[in-house]
């Protein structure tokens, strides 16, 4: 399955990655014309391509994320989100395609570069005997004007287990646990893949607000997760990745035609449950009102989830 | 395309800081662990313990057992504190995701590996200390005297770098901590039984102390049995002689060989 999509080799100082040696040209797996990465993006990849043996895991896939913004990437296991995330966190080596991360290429990672990250990796920073204030001091160390550590424990809401050993933590305070070591460096650029799996809704909300609070700090953002709701309250934009390739990029309330979507408004009438599909759903009711001498029994006016969406298009790409 | 708009105002801490942090947090890892400071620091104190209590006989020239085995057991201390110690840590470290967050972060990797060295520079000194305190109060064994200090402290940092490096090393080959512990305690159980750890070198058979040769526990406890040893018992060697221009030479090999291993081998994720 040679589905690559390849710069043409020559194209700057750096030496031709292994892929691109190869020689040739995109041959239009992904779609659009070739651009040029986006060297003022947070991140930009055109055409990444990764393979685990035979398995292409990552199959010619474009995106675009701005400064500034929270990015959501969606899809099923397996689909690549955790392999392109760990592409641009400078963690594995792409076989095709272009990457610049805050205008570097990830393969050539510099401290210079990794101190306006932040990662919070899906695995965990790690056990530790340490207590959460010797573990974010201790990451606070290695930047030149980190946060203030008690501060950060403050903003993720460990101040109570400031103390308290690393190993002992819950699973969501672990996790929070990760957050502030990812942000105690002023990241400009903060990853998160799947932040919150195992939380209990109202960690899940807390959380949720302290990412906002950290976008209202500039913070640019890449989130991995498998919760839709989670997408939807957070993100700026979506993207949706199914079998490597990226489906579609929207904002939430727009993610695959959504916005557009026929309503379907269903009521009870003569004892019978009835629905109908309608573009105009305001004059339905309007419309439908006047059947009934007080209100619709049982009237509700429903868009598209994100889930259905969501489920509708990983489900057409298997 | 360059990289050429990529910040170059981002700036680093200095890195005398970095290590002092570093060093802060590999001695907290290990002595807030109870089972590292038992099995590391603790066994080889119990066991000078029971064997200067069981085995006090006289093995030539009036010297007893317990101020043979004192060379020994400090040789097998440091083999825990370096080899085992960091094939058991730095094996955990990788399975849990402790390596990989650290490769996410800015930190310099010398930072990692200086903040190792004074982990086991703290604990060799902390095992050699409490060794003498014992073997001198309840066995009465002799402190070393004048240059056999010299040959003392050559002795075990060599023997502490190579067996770290070692360790280091042997790390990549477990797949976590358990498998690592799994894998480097027999090993060196072995290697303290045929090195002249437990009995007397000369009464181990030939084809055993070929082997242990080979290794470096066998050259530390003979480098440091000059140290504990009158002269005359030097005849009891294999080689009549403590041989420490050999022991040296061993022991700088297996650096240099446990150097070339650990930079072809170490990772900082799991496979």
């Amino acid at each position: 399955m040679q589905k690559d999509s390849l710069l043409p080799t020559g194209k700057g100082p750096r030496p031709p990655h292994p892929a691109q040696a190869q020689g040739g040209t995109r041959d239009g797996a992904a779609a659009g014309p070739w651009r040029e990465p986006d060297p003022d993006a947070a991140i930009s990849i055109r055409g990444l391509v990764k393979r685990y043996g035979t398995a292409t895991a990552v199959d010619g896939l474009d995106l675009d994320i701005h400064r500034g913004e929270i990015f959501a990437l969606l899809g099923p296991n397996g689909a690549g989100k955790t392999t392109t995330v760990e592409i641009c966190e400078g963690f594995r080596r792409r076989d095709g395609g272009e990457v610049r991360v805050l205008g570097t290429d990830p393969a050539e990672a510099s401290r210079r570069w990794k101190a306006q990250l932040g990662i919070v990796l899906q695995s965990g920073a790690g056990d530790s005997q340490l207590t959460c204030r010797e573990l974010v001091r201790a990451e606070a160390s290695y930047h030149a004007d980190p946060r203030d550590p008690d501060e950060v424990l403050e903003l993720v809401g460990l101040t109570e287990k400031a103390d308290a050993r690393g190993r002992l933590l819950s699973g969501g305070q672990r996790r929070r646990l990760d957050v502030a070591l990812g942000i105690v460096g002023r990241p400009t650029l903060l990853f998160l893949d799947e932040p919150t799996t195992g939380f209990d809704p109202e960690a899940r909300r807390q959380f949720w607000s302290l990412i906002r609070s950290l976008r209202d700090l500039g913070t640019t953002m890449l989130l991995t997760t498998h919760y839709l709701d989670e997408a939807e309250a957070l993100a700026d934009r979506v993207g949706v990745i199914a079998h490597g390739r990226l489906v579609e990029v929207a904002v939430p309330a727009a993610l695959g035609g959504r916005g557009q979507a026929p309503a379907v408004v269903s009521w009870t009438e003569d004892g019978v449950r009835r629905t109908a599909d309608t573009a105009t759903p305001t004059a339905f009711v309007r419309e439908l009102a006047t059947r009934f001498p007080g209100e619709v029994p049982d009237l509700a006016v429903a868009r598209p989830t994100l889930e259905d969406v969501y489920l509708r298009m990983i489900g057409h790409e298997q | 395309m360059t990289t050429t708009t990529s910040r170059t105002d981002v700036v680093l801490p200095p890195l005398t800081r970095v290590y002092r942090s570093r060093a802060s947090v590999e001695l907290k890892e290990f002595f807030r662990q109870r089972e590292s400071v038992v099995f590391t620091l603790l066994f080889p104190v119990i066991l000078l313990g029971v064997f200067g209590a069981v085995l006090d006989y006289d093995i030539g020239a009036g010297v007893s057992f317990t101020q043979y085995f004192m060379a020994g057991i400090i040789a097998a201390g440091i083999l825990g504190a370096s080899l085992q110690n960091m094939a058991i840590s730095i094996a955990t470290e990788r399975s849990d995701g402790t390596l990989k967050h650290l490769a996410g972060t800015p930190m310099p990797k010398s930072a990692y590996f200086i903040g190792k060295v004074v982990q086991v520079l703290a604990v060799t000194v902390l095992i050699i200390v409490v060794l003498l305190a014992v073997g001198g109060l309840a066995y009465g064994v002799p402190l070393p005297s004048g240059s056999d200090w010299v040959t003392f402290a050559w002795v075990a940092a060599l023997g502490a770098a190579a067996c770290t490096l070692l360790g280091i090393a042997v790390s990549s080959l477990a797949r976590n901590g358990r498998s690592a512990s799994a894998m480097v305690t027999p090993i060196a159980l072995v290697l303290q039984f045929i090195s002249g750890v437990f009995f007397q070198f000369s009464q181990v058979p030939t084809w055993m102390q070929t082997i242990a040769s080979l290794f470096p526990l066998k050259w530390m406890a003979q480098g440091l049995r000059s140290v504990f040893l009158p002269d005359v018992l030097a005849a009891q060697e294999p080689a009549g002689s403590w041989e420490l221009d050999r022991v040296a030479l061993v022991l700088g090999l297996w650096c240099v060989a446990g150097l070339v291993l650990c930079v072809l081998t170490f990772r900082w994720q799991d496979r």
